[in-house]
């Protein structure tokens, strides 16, 4: 058996922080990603420039830099925000900038970005006609989305979001250097301590494969229950 | 009033950027009409269609729906665009319209497709539109494919499915574009023959279409079409036998 010399408990609990934060900031970018295509795809051209100039931003800056400038920049930005309210309305307004959610906030609005472009291509590939007919037969915009849009686009997305899952699982690696104690971070402190860099390294990157290896099998489910009614080869 | 017109379209225009494609066309019709729209191609009978049901805004003229006329409002750039969401909605509920590439749900069962307006925007129980539904793929003969995907079927059976989902919602008026087109040839008579028994059974219905028997012989109304206003209008046989229009018997002459 594998002797993990004590760290099993604190790698299950990094363990649980890498998924935990991978989930959340799987919601964040997936609820960007709808918005930013909505925006991207609407006649508003302020929303529009808006959604063009948020990808265009994120896309072109390192992901690692931009942890940073959230994390860094993001703490002196509330006490500077702090400051003003207090010495303009002398409210107490204070918060710590935690690196959980300063990691779930970046790496949402990292993916949601490619998310963003996932689902505004899986729009496009939804055949006019099948809209057309939700409103020709009387659908509220809200029920065309719902019942038609949604379901038609989601079986074209979803080989993207794959691929976007698989890279922001992997990404939530980089949150160990704002300090947060996950998978990764505990691993680093056992290898240093131990002197043991492929004893703990190893483990965790097999975690990694595990997670992945899995999630592709459950995509892989969910692309067969959306495709329904589409036949194959031909 | 009893027998209130199900349908009236006054003076009708169209325009596309510079571009005219209607110049004013008007439409009455009593219940159990049968209108055919024929025409060539461009000649604006497809969009004639689409405006009736708002899937274009007419740039001007009125839309009379059993006796509500649509309401209009003009955008911020000055476009014209229905003043109300909910009567539009409303509107197209009472107009059902049958494509000329179906337009199936390609993500829903037949059954599923025909029930999905019924339940969501008429309001009726789910098991009333199953029973109703059923009764209408009896109907236009495709009972047995009730379970499967669109894109399981010929488009014969499609287009039929489509047919049934139009009646599911028991229109006023059934609009019809260009139905037959998308079909390969030996399929289009099972259509054809679907609408026959229809028109037959008094429905209110407007038909695009490029099937000359068909508007002859079912019609009760036919309009010619071309370049965008009606050349020729009247029954089949003062529109077929006898054409004032030079336009016409150019039209018909390739069918002799």
């Amino acid at each position: 058996m594998l002797d993990l010399k004590g760290y099993g408990p604190a790698l299950m609990e990094g363990a649980v922080v890498t998924i935990e934060l991978a989930f959340l900031s799987l919601a964040v970018a997936i609820a960007l990603g709808l918005i930013g295509a909505s925006a991207k795809l609407s006649d508003n051209r302020f929303a529009k420039g808006a959604a063009t100039a948020y990808t265009t931003l994120i896309r072109g800056v390192p992901d690692l830099v931009m942890m940073l400038l959230f994390y860094y920049g993001g703490q002196v930005a509330v006490n500077m925000l702090s400051d003003y309210i207090w010495e303009t309305y002398e409210i107490d307004f204070f918060f710590q900038f935690d690196p959980f959610i300063s990691g779930v906030v970046t790496i949402g609005l990292i993916f949601g970005a490619y998310m963003t472009e996932t689902f505004r291509g899986a729009f496009l590939a939804v055949e006019s006609g099948q809209i057309e007919a939700a409103r020709a037969y009387g659908f509220t915009r809200w029920h065309t989305f719902r019942r038609i849009m949604f379901p038609q686009m989601l079986r074209h997305a979803l080989p993207g979001i794959g691929n976007n899952w698989q890279v922001l699982l992997k990404t939530t690696a980089l949150v160990s250097i704002i300090g947060l104690t996950d998978m990764v971070r505990v691993a680093e402190e056992a290898a240093k301590a131990e002197r043991m860099p492929f004893h703990f390294f190893i483990p965790v990157a097999f975690v990694y494969l595990a997670l992945t290896a899995g999630s592709e099998l459950f995509i892989k489910w969910l692309d067969k229950r959306a495709n329904v009614g589409v036949v194959q080869g031909g | 009033m009893a027998d209130q017109a199900p349908l009236i379209c006054r003076d009708i225009h169209k325009t596309f950027d510079q571009l005219e494609v209607l110049k004013g066309i008007s439409l009455e019709t009593r219940k159990g009409d049968v209108v055919s729209l024929i025409g060539s191609s461009g000649s604006g009978k497809s969009t004639f269609l689409r405006c009736i049901n708002l899937l274009e805004t007419p740039t001007s003229g009125d839309i009379i729906v059993h006796g509500d006329p649509i309401r209009f409002t003009t955008n911020r750039r000055g476009e014209r665009i229905p003043a109300d969401n909910k009567q539009v909605e409303l509107i197209r509920a009472k107009l059902s319209m049958v494509f000329q590439s179906f337009n199936l749900w390609s993500h829903m069962t037949v059954l599923e497709n025909i029930i999905e307006a019924p339940v969501n925007v008429l309001k009726v129980p789910k098991k009333e539109a199953i029973e109703r539904a059923e009764a209408y793929l009896n109907k236009v003969g495709i009972y047995e494919r009730k379970d499967y995907y669109p894109a399981q079927m010929s488009g014969g059976q499609q287009q039929r499915a489509a047919i049934a989902r139009a009646l599911a919602m028991e229109p006023e008026v059934m609009l019809f574009d260009e139905p037959t087109s998308a079909l390969d040839p030996e399929l289009v008579g099972e259509v054809l023959r679907v609408m026959q028994g229809l028109a037959e059974e008094g429905r209110t219905m407007i038909v695009v279409t490029h099937e000359m028997a068909f508007a002859r012989d079912v019609s009760s109304q036919v309009l010619f079409l071309h370049q965008g206003v009606i050349e020729e209008q009247g029954t089949p046989e003062k529109v077929f036998d006898n054409p004032d229009s030079e336009r016409m018997k150019q039209f018909l002459a390739p069918n002799f």
